[in-house]
């Protein structure tokens, strides 16, 4: 993962509630075993539609998604993810999210900020009079800011999910520095709760 | 002070421990299928890292699968490459897999209960947002993304910050008709799709401890679509007699042995919630979905209802639906009974208790894909599939279907459905299909009827 410490960009106004990932990136798009090349798919389902917001000339090249309510509810699909940073989003603003979603963009560098609702509608608000300014989101001092118009917000987000965006850590890399700490908790695991599963090895071929 | 189940389980799994960031915890049953793998093996590739435990890995192949004949080949070629993928890559790691056709191939949530792999106490993860479903053994179990794949694949392990416990009581009996799909239905609309965010959510009360280990496996299914990522319901007889008639777990005296160590699995009498709630069993009936999320739950016998935000009124158009209307005025397309949440031999039999002797309405194109083999062969047993083609209803191969429309059975845009499912988002079984979440009585009724019907309105 690429280490994020500042996004800075324009945002795209996104009002909807409840945009589960299925919407985010239909299923048609889950059959490709690449991780590349799902922003084409990304809300695929009404870009058909010309006056969708991503169609129009003022928010082509945003950084921020602003969405609203329960963002990335749903389906586990990573997929989401890989098409919001494919498409060129850095970070999603909404007043919630899914928790797989919330998961799967800190393994990714998806920034996700959490506001409350009324900011969340303030700055879509902002957007839609001027979307040509810029949003500026700060990891070091979690702050969100529109410097144009003295718009300033701070976010809460875990020290841990932080820290592994600003250094661009990967969370296998990180796991295995416990290593011996898995090995000695796997051996005695092991003698007490041996696999279910591995009795099926056998029946895999018949 | 007790513990609660959950509390139980992570504290039995806690390989390195944090009160403040993520602990490690120890993963007894990794699932995988196609769809949400090949990135992640990819990914090990890359890194120049292996499984490390293939053994407590399992593999089936369900998204994408064809439900036709099993001698009839994959026709996309996008999804043939995907199977073929995953069997590339079990082989490579050595991870037992069955792949489609095979005698254990079904739904991965169907498979790992009825093969007794998942067990009370286990920490369960797959790919797959309705991991929530093996939670009705007494297990945590949870969906994860394809990055937290690759990183169980590589350590068996998976750092999680502890969330918060919520303790859903069902009190009381449910009336005749209403099933554990209308429970979760009820709960869904109770808490809202993102009332369970943050939660593990425990199960509780009469209502839940008389439900069938298939009716538990449903409600702890749709945990997630009031977004709590799992569910769980504590051990007691019915998932102990359950567990008995299974192939994976111990056989003979060591069944003794290892029930005694899973009764343990179930909260502690004093054990406290961080919240909790409680539903009257007595005010559910059989319920569907009207809009665009499983929260937007109405009577099967009600009236669309009116508006009360624009997230509704967005609902309505997309389901081209006005307020006022009945229910049991609006007619279906296709029914399909099936899925993860409803595909399990009780699910079938109730189906087929409705369907048996009538038939389905010329208008309707009605599908029965069984989550398994091993349900598909039981049910063929019972007679079953004679019942459901004589009633006009297809007979499928097993596999996820058109829950998803990963496959060929996908509704047409503007086709409306009935479906045992979990999900009715915009677009979800085809774009531009309309779906409501049902039952599987409930499914078969509205497909002899042709509109939304309870079973009291079939002949019997």
């Amino acid at each position: 993962m690429k280490p994020v410490a500042l996004v800075e960009g324009r945002g795209v106004p996104l009002g909807r509630s409840d945009i589960d990932t299925d919407q985010i990136i239909p299923s048609e798009w889950l059959k490709r075993v690449e991780r590349t090349g799902f922003g084409r798919g990304l809300f695929s389902e009404w870009r058909d539609d010309p006056s969708f917001i991503l169609n129009q000339q003022d928010f082509v090249g945003a950084a921020v998604l602003v969405a609203n309510a329960r963002f990335g509810t749903g389906s586990s699909r990573e997929h989401a993810v890989w098409a919001l940073m494919d498409y060129g989003f850095e970070a999603v603003v909404a007043s919630s999210f899914g928790d797989i979603f919330r998961n799967n963009a800190s393994k990714q560098g998806l920034v996700i900020v959490e506001l409350a609702e009324a900011d969340v509608a303030e700055l879509r608000d902002l957007i839609e009079k001027n979307p040509r300014m810029v949003i500026t989101i700060d990891l070091t001092r979690r702050t969100i800011e529109v410097a144009e118009v003295a718009w300033q917000r701070e976010f809460a987000m875990s020290d841990t999910i932080r820290e592994r965006l600003l250094n661009g850590w990967d969370d296998i890399g990180l796991t295995l520095l416990h290593e011996d700490d898995i090995s000695t908790f796997e051996t005695s695991y092991d003698r007490q709760h041996p696999s279910a599963a591995a009795q099926f090895s056998a029946e895999a071929t018949s | 002070m007790g513990r609660t189940l959950f509390e139980k389980i992570w504290d039995s799994h806690l390989v390195t421990s944090s009160e403040t960031g993520p602990s490690l915890l120890y993963v007894d049953l990794h699932l995988i299928h196609e769809v949400t793998s090949p990135q992640a093996f990819d990914g090990l590739r890359i890194g120049g890292r292996r499984v490390r435990r293939p053994d407590r890995t399992l593999a089936t192949a369900d998204h994408n699968v064809p439900t036709d004949p099993l001698d009839v080949p994959v026709a996309d070629p996008i999804s043939k490459k995907q199977l073929d993928v995953l069997e590339e890559n079990c082989a490579e790691a050595g991870i037992t897999l069955f792949p489609r056709g095979h005698a254990n191939q079904g739904i991965v949530h169907v498979i790992g209960p009825e093969l007794g792999v998942s067990q009370p106490g286990m920490i369960i993860v797959c790919g797959d947002s309705h991991t929530s479903t093996h939670g009705a053994l007494g297990a945590l179990a949870f969906g994860i993304g394809t990055s937290e794949v690759e990183h169980v694949l590589a350590t068996q392990t998976i750092p999680q910050t502890k969330p918060r416990t919520l303790a859903v009581n069902v009190v009381g009996t449910t009336p005749l008709g209403v099933t554990a799909k209308d429970i979760a239905l009820g709960v869904i609309r109770r808490l809202g799709t993102g009332g369970g965010s943050g939660y593990v959510v425990e199960y509780r009360g009469h209502a839940i401890s008389a439900l069938s280990m298939e009716g538990r496996l449903t409600l702890c299914n749709m945990s997630i679509e009031a977004g709590a990522r799992a569910g769980l319901i504590g051990v007691d007889d019915v998932t102990i007699n359950y567990l008995r008639t299974t192939p994976g777990v111990p056989q003979g005296d060591e069944f003794a042995t290892a029930e005694k160590s899973w009764r343990e699995f179930a909260s502690d009498p004093d054990a406290v919630f961080d919240d909790e709630i409680t539903i009257e069993a007595a005010s559910l009936a059989p319920l569907m979905t009207w809009g665009t999320n499983p929260s937007q739950v109405v009577e099967v016998t009600g009236v669309v209802p009116a508006p009360v935000d624009e997230a509704d009124t967005r609902s309505l158009e997309y389901m081209d639906l006005a307020p006022g209307t009945p229910l049991s005025q609006v007619a279906v397309d296709v029914v399909f009974i099936g899925s993860c949440t409803n595909s399990r031999i009780e699910d079938l039999r109730a189906a087929a208790a409705v369907a048996a002797g009538n038939t389905v309405a010329s208008s309707v194109r009605a599908l029965v894909v069984p989550g398994s083999h091993r349900v598909k062969k039981q049910a063929e047993a019972e007679g079953l599939d004679q019942v459901f083609l004589a009633a006009g209803f297809e007979w499928r191969e097993p596999g996820c279907s058109m829950c998803l429309g990963m496959n060929p059975d996908q509704l047409t845009p503007g086709q409306r459905s009935a479906s045992t499912s979990n999900r009715n988002f915009e677009g979800r079984q085809g774009r531009g299909g309309r779906t409501h979440l049902v039952s599987p009585a409930v499914a078969a009724a509205t497909a002899i009827v042709g509109r939304f019907a309870i079973p009291h309105e079939v002949a019997r």
